[in-house]
């Protein structure tokens, strides 16, 4: 059987707001949500080759080779003209990497790394090449000291997490909104299987961080402000507050108000008065 | 006479009457005929392939002056009337007094000791309340009446009650001086006091975090300061002079790399340590190795070296893969670093074969010059050019290989986005990993800080805007900040996208 290999987005060797200390980071291509609000839109499809991109690719970085896109990194200037190319908001220039390929750079970084934070796109939905990856990290005795989180939607189900929750130190979790029919308009998909999911990560202990958008207008709104306290009291993970910014969304979410610091103190404030704190915000809210 | 270099600098609304003492001095020295130089040396100096550093042409004190001050503490000193400290109190107005007696090239001590290593005999007795109060006046001192950022203090490898007060107390006040250097020894120091440091260095970018195993190796018994610009040199001693060679110029003169390497390289490391020879020689003239602080032993002549220093790597070998018609640039080719450690190694081959008379261990020390003021276009010693850095981790592998060979000082100053604040364990995991990598020195600077460094030294962005807008400055470094940030473009340095989003740049 073939060792699974993962549709890779983009390796960051440095990144500090994925999880604690340095993380290595794997954006994962591919999304089971196609949020309004995300700021990695290119991340959310799938690429399957139509070939639309090619034009808009001016250093020829990207051509056709037998019906399948091929991508030399080493022609890239960086221009990203063929992800506002793309109809289906894919990333042409998503590559493959093996196991053993993100293995030996993490032995290249091992030094500088607290560990690695799988994202995307939704990384679980790569889960047998995440849970390879990790299952490898794991047994590698060089690269053992590092952490192994997941940054999810929370879209996967109770079969997905068992699979990956043995090798995986924690889940970084997002909730887009506590209100179904809210949750629909701002993700496509339903909460059921969201909150479910941190219900199990929670019992599991894996449930590292649950974080949330505020999106003025709309997730800061009083019910779901409580649902929020509700649900936080009973998971009891910690708590990270995220605000809306307009930085690289598409379509109608580049007329929504960003969230503003007042807003997200004041959110901030009423959980920990709940006795659900420290919240964690966005760093140029705290100074 | 405003055409009178003295009545120029006599009228300058910007400087204090010290200020304009000092620039009178360098005035009056520079009237006098330089050091004499055969005419190929001569020749190379006024195309400025090889420089003196404005070091002056008559030269009467060392560059760098590291005194052992553990020998006043000791014994006292008869020439200045002390006798030797009991307490706290007496060992902080010693040295204070002592401060004022040590000459550099600045006219300011560039060196104000081990501080830990010198005060800890005294702190048996003094609450940690104490020490804080008693350091934070000794810290004021040193920034009000030696305003100058090219002056260290050095703490560690040890994690003691004096080291941590120093660090506090550097946290808290935020000063331009003294620069401050942790010596950090993975066997010794420990990750508690590391975490203090990195802390400090999101808090007003400093300590900078020396590699211990690595400088000790590189010295003896007596041990090594770490002074100015990130300057390793002998305790006891310290730097005759600084000579630096341009090593895009050198590329510019050759042909190819094997040109550069086979014939260039050599010829002008021969030029240079011509002009050292010449410099050292006019220093030892002056009879300042008669001074009292030779007689008492705070200093010895045999432990001042000749600093080697190199800049525009990085120039140097994008000139050379241009020329070459290799894509690639330096910090981000493995081509290209290949080609910069290429370079250092021949230097280093090349000074190790050069023997000089009267400096330390009879050869030149190579060092990574952190730039002048006026180094338009150029980049100080081997680091990647302003604007262009990639991440931290890629920065630190990309010329760490380079490291090894620099004994007398080498630095890379890390840029990170101030997301860092939120997440101190990921600047203590990027020093403790940089550091075992084998990175000499070991140097950041955190987004939006006031307080950060130009070239080496630190600098106030806010004291630069008002330098700009014609204000007075207390600080003798401010204005060289204020020269090297309109003249090179310092503060493009650009924090680096450590925000770990995927960012559509198609948004504008």
């Amino acid at each position: 059987m073939a060792e699974p290999s993962g549709l890779i987005a983009r390796l960051l060797r440095w990144s500090v707001v994925d999880g604690p200390g340095n993380r290595m980071v794997l954006f994962l291509q591919g999304c089971t949500f196609a949020c309004a609000a995300c700021h990695n839109p290119h991340t959310i499809g799938t690429c399957t080759d139509c070939g639309i991109c090619l034009p808009a690719c001016a250093p020829g970085a990207l051509v056709l080779k037998n019906g399948r896109i091929a991508f030399d990194p080493t022609l890239c200037t960086h221009c990203d003209a063929c992800l506002s190319a793309c109809p289906i908001r894919s990333n042409p220039m998503a590559r493959r990497m093996s196991v053993p390929e993100v293995l030996d750079a993490l032995l290249r970084d091992r030094l500088f790394l607290d560990g690695i934070t799988v994202s995307g796109g939704e990384a679980t939905m790569q889960p047998k090449f995440v849970a390879a990856l990790f299952a490898a990290i794991k047994a590698e005795p060089d690269l053992s000291h590092l952490t192994c989180l997941i940054d999810s939607n929370g879209h996967l189900g109770p079969q997905g997490w068992a699979r990956l929750l043995p090798v995986t130190d924690g889940v970084m979790l997002d909730i887009k909104a506590l209100d179904p029919r809210r949750h629909r308009a701002l993700t496509g998909q339903d909460n059921v299987r969201v909150l479910a999911s941190a219900r199990l990560l929670a019992k599991a202990g894996k449930l590292a961080e649950l974080r949330y958008l505020i999106i003025p207008g709309q997730t800061d709104r009083e019910d779901e402000v409580a649902a929020l306290v509700e649900l936080a009291r009973e998971l009891g993970a910690p708590l990270r507050l995220n605000a809306f910014r307009r930085r690289g969304v598409r379509g109608a979410a580049q007329d929504w108000p960003e969230a503003t610091r007042e807003t997200v103190q004041a959110i901030a404030a009423r959980l920990d008065a709940a006795g659900l704190g420290p919240v964690s915000l966005p760093v140029t809210f705290t100074r | 006479m405003s055409d009178n270099p003295f009545a120029r600098i006599i009228r300058n609304p910007n400087l204090s009457p010290a200020q304009k003492s000092h620039a009178l001095a360098v005035a009056a020295e520079n009237s006098l005929p330089p050091p004499s130089l055969d005419d190929e040396t001569r020749a190379a100096q006024d195309a400025r392939v090889i420089c003196d550093m404005f070091e002056g042409n008559a030269p009467y004190k060392p560059r760098y002056v590291l005194p052992d001050y553990s020998v006043l503490m000791r014994q006292g000193s008869d020439w200045l009337e002390l006798p030797a400290p009991r307490t706290l109190d007496e060992a902080l107005n010693v040295l204070m007094i002592a401060f004022h007696h040590v000459p550099s090239v600045t006219g300011m001590p560039v060196y104000v000791g081990q501080i830990d290593d010198l005060l800890l005999p005294f702190c048996d007795g003094v609450s940690d309340a104490e020490l804080v109060s008693k350091l934070r006046f000794f810290w004021r001192y040193l920034d009000r009446v030696l305003p100058d950022a090219f002056l260290h203090a050095n703490i560690g490898p040890a994690d003691n009650r004096v080291a941590r007060a120093v660090l506090a107390v550097d946290a808290e006040l935020k000063q331009i001086a003294p620069n401050l250097t942790f010596r950090y020894d993975p066997g010794i120091s420990g990750d508690a006091i590391l975490r203090f440091c990195t802390a400090n260095i999101i808090a007003c970018s400093k300590p900078h975090i020396a590699n211990h195993p690595l400088h000790r190796a590189a010295f003896d018994g007596v041990g090594y300061g770490i002074v100015s610009c990130y300057n390793a040199l002998p305790l006891g001693g310290g730097a005759s002079t600084l000579v630096r060679l341009n090593l895009l110029e050198v590329a510019r003169r050759s042909a190819d790399v094997a040109d550069l390497l086979d014939r260039g390289l050599p010829h002008y490391v021969e030029l240079t340590a011509r002009l050292i020879e010449a410099r050292v020689t006019a220093l030892r003239a002056s009879g300042f190795f008669q001074s009292f602080l030779v007689t008492e032993g705070w200093i010895d002549e045999a432990r001042f070296a000749a600093m080697f220093g190199i800049f525009a790597m990085a120039e140097a070998v994008n000139h050379l893969q241009d020329s070459a018609g290799r894509k690639g640039g330096y910090g981000h080719d493995e081509g290209a670093n290949a080609l910069g450690l290429a370079i250092t190694e021949r230097l280093a081959s090349l000074i190790a074969a050069r023997p000089l008379a009267h400096v330390w261990r009879g050869r030149a020390m190579l060092h990574a010059q952190a730039g002048l003021s006026t180094d338009s276009g150029l980049t100080p010693g081997i680091r990647i050019p302003y604007g262009t850095e990639p991440d931290p981790v890629t920065h630190v592998q990309a010329l760490v290989a380079q490291h090894a060979h620099f004994p007398s000082g080498v630095s890379e100053i890390l840029t990170l986005d101030e997301t860092v604040r939120a997440n101190p364990e990921a600047v203590f995991r990027l020093a403790k990993g940089a550091l075992a990598a084998g990175l000499r020195e070991f140097t950041a600077n955190v987004g939006d800080n006031d307080l950060v460094r130009v070239t080496g030294y630190m600098v106030k962005l806010s004291d630069i805007a008002r330098h700009r807008e014609g204000g007075m400055d207390r600080t003798n470094t401010t204005a060289l900040g204020a020269e090297a940030a309109l003249m090179t473009d310092i503060l493009a340095r650009r924090p680096r996208v450590v925000a770990g989003e995927l960012q559509a740049r198609s948004d504008g």
